[in-house]
């Protein structure tokens, strides 16, 4: 199970109102390789994975990663809230406002709903591995490009932060490959 | 419609903020720990912020309120929905 924690896991402040900003940020929220996509694809390979260091890595970056995702929802939510229905159309969510009002969605800054085929589980463990650190850098390419995007220095802290813990969920990725080639290793010679 | 948000009280920042740099570091050092359980300064660093984690967690909760349902007390005005959500602070 898990228990909620009245707190970001850090902190999110923004300059100001910024629609422009929020519709690229959403890429995150709902996009192919945002937050969301993330924790549901190591949340669901936690099950069959061999090794429980395989397990915990699984589990709990798959829970961090739901903290990213109210994150970014914070960040939209901070950015959108004092926006007029004209700044926002303005700002290309005119769209989104007609359907969804202030409400976040998830979908992709181009407006294209999350879909569930963003995803693997192949029940291949060095499949699934290599999948989860290709993820990974793509969404630290993804941060990157918000933060060369972004006008607001303050969200571009935050933004920083969640590029950082891409880059380090990668390596524990990378070292869980490594983890498997070492039981391979053991199988073949003893 | 808005909430308004409220001045919040002195000290609330930057206590929430050294809570959250303690729990980071030892989310992060778990992590580590799965592919490096034998690094002694890790360890040693991970059990010596757990405990500070628990001193700095019970003086905010005393002063600004509940973290989890698990600390929420019997005594109003201190309850669960009386202090702000995350993204409205
Ligand atoms: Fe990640």
């Amino acid at each position: 199970m898990w228990i909620y924690e009245k707190k970001l896991e850090y902190p999110v402040r923004v300059s100001g109102c910024n629609p422009n900003l929020a519709k690229f940020l959403i890429e995150q929220y709902g996009g192919s390789d945002g937050e969301l996509a993330a924790a549901l694809r190591y949340l669901n390979q936690r099950y069959s994975i061999p090794d429980s260091r395989l397990k915990g890595m699984m589990n709990d970056i798959g829970t961090e990663e739901l903290a990213h995702l109210e994150m970014i929802a914070t960040m939209v939510y901070k950015l959108t809230k004092d926006a007029t229905p004209q700044q926002l159309k303005a700002a290309g969510l005119g769209e989104h406002y007609v359907n969804h009002g202030k409400d976040l969605y998830y979908e992709n800054a181009g407006g294209v709903p999350f879909s569930v085929r963003y995803i693997q589980g192949k029940g291949d463990p060095i499949a699934d591995l290599y999948e989860n650190i290709a993820a990974e850098e793509k969404a630290r390419a993804t941060y990157q490009f918000l933060i060369d995007i972004s006008d607001d220095p303050m969200v571009n802290d935050a933004l920083a932060f969640l590029r950082e813990r891409e880059v380090i969920h990668s390596q524990r990725f990378r070292e869980g490959v490594e983890i498997l080639k070492e039981a391979q290793l053991h199988k073949a010679y003893y | 419609m808005n909430d308004t948000v409220q001045a919040k009280p002195q000290g609330y920042y930057e206590s929430l903020f050294s809570i959250q740099a303690v729990e980071f570091t030892l989310l992060d050092l778990s992590l580590y720990l799965l592919t490096h359980p034998m690094d002694a300064a890790a360890l040693q660093q991970y059990s010596q912020l757990s405990q500070q984690l628990k001193e700095l967690t019970r003086r905010f909760e005393d002063q600004f309120g509940p973290l989890t349902h698990r600390s929420v007390g019997p005594n109003p005005p201190y309850g669960w929905v009386a202090t702000p959500w995350p993204w409205e602070v």
